[in-house]
């Protein structure tokens, strides 16, 4: 029981929104002392798994240059421009459209997207373009409405679309652990029952945008004029 | 062995953090100059050789990393960019120009690996084939760069000021996802997983089919939501409550308690601080005040694939 300390210290340093990173820190620092590792070794282990794990933070650092030129260059801006033209385009239809692409594309095992390299860029720059077309000047509200739902339908068709391809990631990791049970369950009846729930997260995903749409409808019709965000 | 491994582009990436710092340290009108400065450059030292550094001194490092962060001291730079009106003339000259750099990263990447992971001569690889999706994506950065630089004719120096202020504005965020890895990996050496799975077991009525179903697919969103990572969360709840109660006690389909379990498992991801580059450093990159409002907007979404789930399994796992 007691080393569930780290979740309790994870909640309470959440709670009392201390700073996160001292929060994580802390909280395994408690579970190791608490496992019986010295406070050296702890944080040994800290220093390993960060090495480890550097893949995690590199492809932001190595996109965020590039993307910031092209932002000082208009990126935003040509975005906002080229959904301009589209005149059926709402926020909802343009972020629902891109998590149907990221689902599909990511269940025949292509992964394109991400939050730094296509999010802030382009999706969510067109989005708000739709809806300003439509509505003319947002509310910032609004704007962090639909930037925060852009985020949403990149993690959602991202998520939802992975398990279908068995080449990659979770299948091969379930495979791995009924392996290693001396069960035999193929990869494809594993992939195929990820279907319903894929279909399942887009249909929530249209609701969530649908409601997105109408909520910008009223928030534009009602807001105070926004300033100008450059 | 292979000719290029990843180790080259951390390499990079420590480059840019260094020169990051740099850039901190001589603005004299930033805010919180020398811990900023301080914060970058330790994470570049990580970066550049955390491959020779024993891990205990980089366990120290990331403890000063984070030491600073608590007590405020990194922050970002009050330099402008440049404004609309600027951003819009440029736009106005470059039209469709400027999306070519963005559409080559996933090209790149997408090629890259499907074609580099394939290129040998004789036992040596062009690039290490079990990192070849990260090397290709990082390809495609560089590559980016380059003709964004070629398209815009900016100066060089434009791209690292511009990504240096993107960077501070995601801040010691960026270090988080490193960070809560190294938590998952300290609970689960602690053995934590094995005690919420008892727990779970023995305070649910498990004996009913679907309460077995709940108490599943709970813990995998429950535990996911604990260590912000659907896939440390499978094998401890599935080895301690999926396998024993839904499997062999009620005589359920493993495949599709599995497919749907992880699934399960990316409900709890969908609302966890934990699972920080999915869900707090976007919030810092859309510049978005709510650190949190990615996870409260897509509280609903995952509230409701999570029931979805749960009934999908009830309804086809002791059938199929």
């Amino acid at each position: 029981m007691i080393k569930l300390i780290g979740i309790l210290v994870v909640a309470a340093g959440f709670a009392l929104r201390c700073n996160t990173l001292l929060v994580v820190m802390a909280a395994g620092i408690a579970t190791g002392l608490c496992a019986g590792m010295s406070f050296h070794e702890i944080l040994a282990q800290f220093g390993r798994y960060f090495i480890k794990n550097r893949y995690l933070t590199l492809p932001v650092v190595l996109i965020v240059p590039v993307i910031g030129l092209l932002e000082r260059y208009g990126l935003q801006e040509h975005a906002e421009r080229f959904i301009r033209n589209a005149r059926e385009a709402t926020a909802g239809r343009v972020l629902l459209l891109y998590t149907a692409m990221r689902q599909i594309s990511i269940a025949l095992g292509v992964n394109i997207g991400g939050h730094a390299g296509a999010v802030r860029p382009l999706v969510a720059p067109m989005a708000e373009g739709a809806a300003r077309a439509r509505h003319g000047a947002l509310p910032e509200k609004t704007v962090q409405a639909i930037r925060a739902h852009a985020a949403a339908a990149e993690n959602v068709g991202n998520f939802f679309g992975e398990d279908i391809f068995i080449a990659v990631g979770a299948v091969l990791l379930m495979k791995g652990f009924f392996d290693a049970e001396g069960m035999d369950v193929g990869v494809w009846s594993m992939a195929l029952w990820g279907i319903p729930t894929a279909l399942v997260a887009f249909a929530v995903l249209w609701w969530r945008c649908h409601r997105l749409d109408r909520r910008v409808a009223r928030e534009a019709a009602t807001g105070p004029e926004r300033q100008d965000r450059s | 062995m292979s000719l290029v491994t990843i180790e080259v582009f951390y390499a990079i990436v420590g480059l840019i953090l260094l020169l990051v710092a740099g850039r901190i340290a001589l603005d004299a009108s930033h805010p919180k100059r020398l811990g900023s400065a301080l914060f970058w450059l330790l994470l570049a030292v990580t970066f550049l050789f955390g491959r020779v550094i024993p891990p205990v001194i980089v366990g120290y490092l990331v403890l000063a990393m984070v030491a600073l962060a608590a007590v405020k001291q990194v922050g970002s730079s009050t330099g402008q960019s440049a404004t609309r009106a600027e951003r819009v003339a440029h736009e106005e000259r470059l039209r469709h120009r400027l999306l070519w750099p963005a559409l080559l990263i996933p090209a790149t990447a997408v090629a890259g690996t499907l074609l580099l992971g394939r290129v040998r001569f004789g036992s040596i690889w062009l690039v290490d084939p079990r990192q070849v999706a990260l090397i290709s994506l990082s390809l495609g950065a560089l590559l980016a760069l380059g003709l964004g630089l070629r398209l815009t004719r900016a100066p060089v120096l434009t791209p690292l000021a511009e990504g240096s202020r993107l960077l501070q504005t995601i801040g010691w965020a960026l270090i988080l996802p490193q960070m809560l890895a190294a938590l998952g990996g300290i609970f689960a050496q602690a053995g934590v997983g094995g005690v919420i799975a008892r727990i779970v077991a023995a305070a649910l009525p498990t004996q009913y089919a679907f309460v077995a179903v709940l108490a599943y697919c709970a813990g995998m969103a429950l535990f996911t939501i604990v260590m912000g990572n659907a896939f440390a969360a499978f094998a401890v709840i599935t080895g301690g409550i999926g396998l024993p109660l839904i499997v062999q006690l009620h005589g359920g389909n493993p495949a599709i308690m599995a497919a749907i379990g992880m699934l399960s498992g990316y409900c709890g991801t969908l609302l966890t601080p934990m699972a920080a580059n999915f869900n707090i450093v976007p919030a810092m990159l859309l510049e978005l005040p709510d650190r949190y409002a990615v996870i409260k907007t897509q509280a609903p979404i995952a509230a409701a694939i999570f029931i979805a789930n749960v009934l999908l399994m009830w309804l086809c796992v002791y059938r199929f």
